[in-house]
């Protein structure tokens, strides 16, 4: 960034937060609220971003590529101050900087998380900062190691072939599905629940909620707070079950476990199930919806996969490269300057790892899909302390979900009247309706 | 050659483990463990180089004997 530009972002001026020590009405944990910009038109990506604009998903990969060229670090006044990187360098960077940044609060809203909630946080670990954070991490990581993940395939495989058996009778050259809400979204919901040990058929509440927390940016504090009440109720009832039958599952894991020798409060257990829930859902939804997206308009990379399966070990990752779903944020901890920029205590900063992936400077040939790319660190799920720990079993997912989908469909497109895809909003990104034309 | 793999940097990607199945585990955390002393049969340097190449936090190296 140039220096005017630094003045620029530095001259920002933001309207003034209210309070909740005032007594305004706020979600629960957060205590200062900053005034909505919603739907007020994207000026400028670089001083003026918005991260919830229906344009950003829609056109990510331009808008990334535009910002690393002439403003690495951009910043907005929104959300009471939000800055975005886009080089590999700087992200990670930040993501490794625990000192400066907090995790504290890691999904861009007008609110701000309460800095009691530290070190915990209010879905741990993704919330939680060192040294609570390692702990809490341990924890869930081993749940989700190869051996435990690696025998799930076969049902995963049941669930994929099952949606496409509803997908009913297909008249090649004609039909048209939605790959989004027919498939996609159905596969992570019904292994996550599972794992958990929720009853079955809940997968509505899960995409409903979800949908609050991670698109609805701009939801007011009375909607904010109903939701998140209620699906705390739905999440206290399940413990409750658990607790009279306990049983071999995720939750029951969570209620057995002992940090530092002692199990874990209450709020602990219901966070870290939020957590699983919420980074497990749309994330992986996401990934298989662009994933599908891409295969519809590269015929040669179905072809590819259908006759070479060998190839998938880095297909997937390059998909996962290519198509990553998730920016995480951090609040800035401490005034600290990144690539020439003030960022202040209590701004947002959010970490597009898809943007990382798609450095020039940091991968060859960064802007093209190459199936069977061999040197590929990507950062899809993240990086430092906080990444991914489901890893293993979104990989899994998404592989089998496109085996499956190729393997029924061996060739198909976009539909005749063009990209009818609508994505996300927000800060995972991923289609959320995506006609295909099976042929 | 030897594969050696740094505990302070690894998050537990668990990549090395599929592309080198025969030189990498992970433990009972989630992490990577290089299996015996970590020395590379000479047919197995592709695969070694693979994981090296594609670890995302730079956790792995390759160090001549
Ligand atoms: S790929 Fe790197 S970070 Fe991942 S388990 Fe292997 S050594 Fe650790």
């Amino acid at each position: 960034m140039t220096t005017d530009h630094a003045q620029e972002h530095a001259g920002a001026r933001r309207g003034e937060p209210l309070l909740a020590a005032d007594g305004v009405e706020m979600a629960e944990g957060i205590y200062k609220m900053y005034p909505s910009s919603h739907g007020i038109p994207v000026a400028d990506w670089a001083t003026d971003f918005d991260h919830a604009d229906p344009e950003y998903n829609k056109h990510a990969h331009e808008i990334w590529d535009d910002l690393r060229e002439r403003c690495p670090v951009a910043h907005s006044e929104r959300y009471g101050g939000t800055w975005l990187p886009t080089r590999h360098e700087d992200v990670r960077k930040i993501a490794y900087d625990t000192e400066n940044f907090t995790s504290r609060q890691v999904i861009v809203v007008n609110g701000r998380a309460d800095p009691e909630m530290s070190p915990v946080g209010q879905a741990p670990p993704i919330t939680s900062d060192p040294p609570y954070h390692q702990h809490a991490r341990k924890l869930l990581l081993s749940q989700f190691r190869p051996n435990k993940i690696d025998p799930l395939e076969g049902e995963i495989r049941a669930i994929c072939r099952q949606r496409l058996d509803d997908l009913g009778e297909i008249v090649p050259g004609e039909t048209v599905i939605d790959a989004a809400t027919q498939y996609a979204q159905h596969i992570p919901p019904a292994v996550i629940s599972r794992m958990l040990g929720f009853p079955p058929g809940d997968d509505d509440k899960f995409r409903y909620f979800i949908h609050h927390v991670i698109e609805n940016i701009d939801g007011s504090p009375e909607e904010k707070l109903a939701v998140g009440l209620e699906f705390n109720a739905y999440l206290d009832a399940q413990i409750e079950d658990h607790k009279q039958n306990p049983r071999d599952d995720l939750t029951s894991y969570l209620l057995e476990a002992e940090i530092g020798g002692q199990k874990l409060p209450h709020e602990t257990v219901r966070g870290a199930m939020l957590l699983l829930l919420i980074a497990g859902i749309d994330t992986t939804w996401s990934a298989i919806g662009a994933s599908l997206w891409h295969l519809a308009q590269n015929p040669a990379d179905v072809e590819r996969l259908r006759n070479d399966p060998d190839v998938m070990i880095f297909a997937l990752e390059e998909f996962l490269r290519a198509y990553a779903p998730v920016t995480m944020a951090r609040l800035v901890a401490k005034d600290v300057e990144i690539g020439g920029c003030p960022m202040k205590e209590e701004d947002f900063v959010l970490l597009p790892f898809p943007a990382a992936n798609r450095d020039p400077e940091f991968i060859e040939n960064a802007d093209k899909f190459i199936i069977d790319r061999r040197v590929n660190r990507h950062s899809a799920f993240g990086l430092g302390i906080h990444r991914c720990l489901g890893s293993n079993l979104a990989r899994l997912e998404l592989r089998v979900a496109i085996e499956e989908f190729v393997n029924r469909f061996p060739d198909f497109s976009l539909p005749k009247e063009g990209d009818q895809t609508t994505w996300s909003l927000g800060q995972i990104r991923g289609p959320r309706s995506l006609p295909l034309l099976i042929r | 050659m030897r594969l050696k793999v740094d505990n302070e940097v690894c998050q537990g990607h668990n990549r090395c483990k599929v592309l080198a199945p025969e030189l990498v585990d992970v433990d009972d955390e989630g992490y990577a463990v290089i299996k015996g002393d970590g020395t590379v049969p000479e047919e197995l340097r592709g695969k070694a180089q693979l994981a090296v190449d594609n670890c995302p936090e730079f956790a792995l190296s390759l160090e001549e004997d």
